[in-house]
């Protein structure tokens, strides 16, 4: 029996609809293409897949449980390992991830890991979540700052070691980006809160408003805990720095996107936030962020969505459904555009940026080739609204206040492979420690801080 | 949830509450301010803290209802609870012995004012207190303020209480028959311009606190970015006070409007400045 060369596809809402609601774009696998692309699985001996996987799932193990129609156990196997699967199925660059290893790739597609993975979370959601066992508790006392992935992984991890876990969270509700930053349409914030719950399930508490090093110093957290974690993820939106940014009109990716989620500005005046949009909306940038923004201003009304980018297709760092949905959906890239300047009139609205066009010139550190200016090509387009995503650097707060912490010369908090900080009895992992990255990374450091946190424990 | 503890009406549109918050309480210093939200589909908004009482774990904010959120907590009463109250937040004031300072507050900024003035006093500077609205009635805790300070001033624009004029032609009467060694000054954008503009004239230190749309308060959506000596900075971590020297004020007022159309208060929040 020879193997189907490609992926199942995964049913999803048309284009043309979906730019018109909020409601997430893909469908999901029903039982019979899941079951069928579980068979495409080769049960590799040497597990390849594995290796690309930060949270250690059994891949293997889990699809052979669905090619054999047996989803509670195939659940069982990602549960033991992967505490929001229903997240990471749905936002985790698999491409470069799981999939990247599969043996498969040698004749065709990968097995549609992510998507099996997606599969499986959706249909526990819907059974509902059989209630963990409660470990023995070890008397032990953890602090974790931050509700993000990594955050909430280790959290997770630890309570089912049977440590006393609690969470000091410093918004109104839980999941960092998985919450304000990645878009309804993409992950579905019901999805996020109901991970949660069963992260609360597990014996976790969770308290909001605590702006930990303004509300509560770390130092008051390492009194009263055994144990501190700190998965305070990116903040600070970085900037173009071109003449006209602060204009009335332009946005950071952040805060555009943390008023229509976590605030539900696209149900304004339903709920208080506003935002706003106009005809034509230009994003600066080519990642995830970018691809979210320029997506939801289509859903909010705009009538062109534009994405300049100073590299090519090749270069972009969004996952690659990111782009082809975002294509789908029509918004317009501009590939080799460098903004130079915003205008505006002259009450100082935004209406019009400037940019000159690239070509590829040498290799540069990271070995993509550097994008030049071609002299004398400036152009302008009329815009209404500008979003600037082009990365974020480490939420300064904790850096801020506590000295002893190591930083790096960004701004990261220095910690080695298993979250340990330069202070004994702190861990740190996520975007706070690497920079912008990946829900995966940041569940994958969670995980391996929550291990590092136990030996720590049990030597303390 | 944040329980209501008390309320007052200190004039027509301007109320103040305290409100249990132990944790808030414990840290307040003067100059910060909390981000709250009054029910779940609220908006976030800043206040500054105008006083706080670490004992009693309770905060007290004082706020100008200008549109729909503030105009909501407006009609809140003792019993009532808010659903967020995050804080305190930003950096607190450089409190320390200057030698002369000179405080200006103008309209609601009066509020965040007071705490300040209070900690100058106690760390031993001779305070001078200026503050100013559009006539008497929209002058806030003046008994309080007078108690902390060594001389006491009133300016109305329409004369009904004070000089008849703005609180910057009193700073220059200070200026003139005596060495000033700092200002503060928090009020409407404008207001603390002409109060800068005049200051630098004498190189006299200047501070200001500025209060950009906010959305989380902890550095995170760069919502409330300013520029700073052409520096972009963040009102919530960096800020809220500032040097009043280096402030693009002109641009503030720009930010500042962004939301006008969709909140359709403009003319309420113009007659407030
Ligand atoms: C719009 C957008 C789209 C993205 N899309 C993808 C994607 O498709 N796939 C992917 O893999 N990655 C994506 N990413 C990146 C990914 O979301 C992040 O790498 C990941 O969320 C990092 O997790 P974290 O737990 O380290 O931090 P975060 O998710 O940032 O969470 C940090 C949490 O800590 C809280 N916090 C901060 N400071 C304090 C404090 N002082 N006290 C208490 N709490 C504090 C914050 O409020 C927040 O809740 C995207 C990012 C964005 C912004
Ligand atoms: C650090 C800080 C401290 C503050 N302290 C106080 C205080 O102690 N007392 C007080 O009364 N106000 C204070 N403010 C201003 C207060 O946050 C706004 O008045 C409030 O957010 C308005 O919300 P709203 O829903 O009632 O009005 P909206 O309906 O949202 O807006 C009404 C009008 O106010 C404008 N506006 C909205 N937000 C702000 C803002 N942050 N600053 C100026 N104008 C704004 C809008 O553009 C609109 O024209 C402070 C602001 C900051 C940033
Ligand atoms: S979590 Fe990511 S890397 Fe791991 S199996 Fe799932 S999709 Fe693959
Ligand atoms: S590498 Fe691919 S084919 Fe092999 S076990 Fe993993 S998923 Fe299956
Ligand atoms: S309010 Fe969002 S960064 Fe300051």
């Amino acid at each position: 029996m020879s193997v189907r060369k490609t992926k199942h596809e995964m049913p999803e809402q048309p284009p043309r609809e979906r730019i018109k609601n909020f409601k997430e774009v893909p469908y999901g696998y029903s039982k019979e293409i899941a079951i069928e692309e579980a068979k495409r699985c080769l049960q590799c001996k040497n597990k390849p897949c594995m290796k690309g996987c930060p949270v250690e799932i059994d891949i293997p193990g889990f699809i052979s449980c669905i090619a054999q129609g047996d989803f509670d156990k195939a659940s069982e196997v990602i549960k033991a390992k992967n505490n929001l699967p229903a997240i990471s199925g749905r936002v985790c660059p698999y491409e470069s991830q799981c999939e990247g290893e599969c043996t498969l790739k040698k004749i065709g597609e990968p097995v549609g890991i992510g998507r099996l993975e997606r599969f499986i979370a959706d249909y526990e959601q819907q059974k509902g979540k059989n209630p963990p066992k409660k470990p023995k508790s070890t008397g032990r006392k953890v602090a974790v700052v931050g509700s993000g992935p990594a955050g909430l992984t280790c959290a997770g991890d630890l309570a089912r070691m049977g440590h006393a876990v609690t969470v000091f969270e410093a918004l109104h509700d839980p999941g960092g980006v998985l919450m304000y930053g990645i878009p309804e349409f993409r992950l579905p914030k019901a999805i996020v809160k109901s991970e949660v719950e069963y992260i609360k399930s597990l014996g976790v508490a969770i308290n909001y408003d605590v702006v930990v090093g303004k509300t509560i110093d770390v130092e008051e957290l390492m009194e009263e805990y055994d144990a501190v974690f700190i998965g305070t993820g990116a903040g600070l939106p970085n900037w173009l720095n071109i003449p006209g940014e602060n204009l009335d009109g332009v946005y950071s990716a952040n805060e555009f996107l943390t008023r229509v989620n976590m605030m539900k500005a696209y149900k304004f005046p339903e709920y208080d936030t506003p935002v706003k949009i106009g005809k034509v909306v230009a994003t600066f940038g080519a990642g995830n962020v970018a691809m979210d923004c320029a997506r939801t201003s289509l859903r909010l009304g705009a009538e062109k969505s534009y994405i300049l980018y100073r590299r090519t297709e090749a270069e972009m760092p969004a996952r690659a459904e990111e782009i082809e949905h975002a294509k789908q959906e029509g918004v317009i890239f501009k590939l080799l555009t460098n903004p130079i300047r915003f205008i505006g009139d002259e009450k100082g609205i935004l209406k019009e940026v400037e940019y000159l066009k690239m070509q590829l010139g040498e290799p540069d550190d990271s070995g993509r080739r550097r994008p030049v200016p071609i002299p004398g090509s400036e152009e302008k387009i009329p815009i209404d609204t500008a979003l600037v995503a082009i990365g974020q650097s480490p939420n300064p707060l904790i850096p801020q206040t506590m000295k002893e912490l190591k930083i790096g010369k960004h701004g990261n908090i220095i910690a080695d492979d298993d979250g340990r900080t330069s202070v004994h009895g702190i861990f740190a992992g996520g975007d706070i420690a690497t920079g912008a990255a990946t829900v995966i990374l940041a569940m994958g450091a969670g995980k391996r801080a929550a291990r590092a946190i136990d030996t720590y424990l049990k030597n303390k | 949830m944040y329980p209501i503890v008390e309320k007052k009406v200190l004039s027509e549109n301007v109320k103040l509450l305290k409100i249990t918050a132990p944790l808030v309480a414990k840290k307040a210093l003067p100059g910060q301010f909390i981000i709250l939200r009054i029910d779940e589909k609220g908006e976030r908004i800043p206040l500054t803290i105008a006083d706080s009482n670490r004992k009693g774990g309770t905060v007290t904010i004082i706020f100008l209802e200008v549109g729909k959120t503030t105009k909501q907590l407006g009609t809140l009463n003792v019993g009532d609870s808010l659903e967020n109250f995050a804080g305190p937040l930003g950096m607190p004031s450089e409190v320390k012995k200057y030698g002369t300072v000179v405080c200006v507050g103008g309209g609601v900024g009066i509020a965040p004012l007071y705490p300040i003035v209070k900690a100058l006093k106690e760390s031993g500077n001779h305070v001078i207190s200026i503050l100013g609205a559009k006539t008497k009635d929209l002058l806030l805790l003046e008994k309080e303020i007078e108690a902390f300070s060594d001389e006491f001033y009133i300016a109305t624009d329409d004369g009904s209480k004070g000089h008849k004029g703005f609180v910057s032609d009193v700073l220059q009467k200070v200026i003139d028959t005596q060495n000033v060694n700092m200002v503060m000054a928090i009020g409407p954008i404008i207001m603390m311009k002409v109060v800068s503009n005049l200051t630098k004239k004498y190189d006299i230190k200047t501070l200001v606190s500025l209060n950009p749309i906010m959305v989380d308060g902890t550095g995170m959506c760069g919502g409330c970015r300013v520029s700073i000596d052409g520096k972009t900075k963040f009102a919530c971590v960096d800020g809220p006070e500032f040097d009043g020297h280096k402030v693009d004020y002109d641009n503030l007022m720009l930010r500042n409007r962004r939301f006008i159309h969709a909140e359709g208060e403009a003319c309420k929040l113009a007659g407030a400045q």
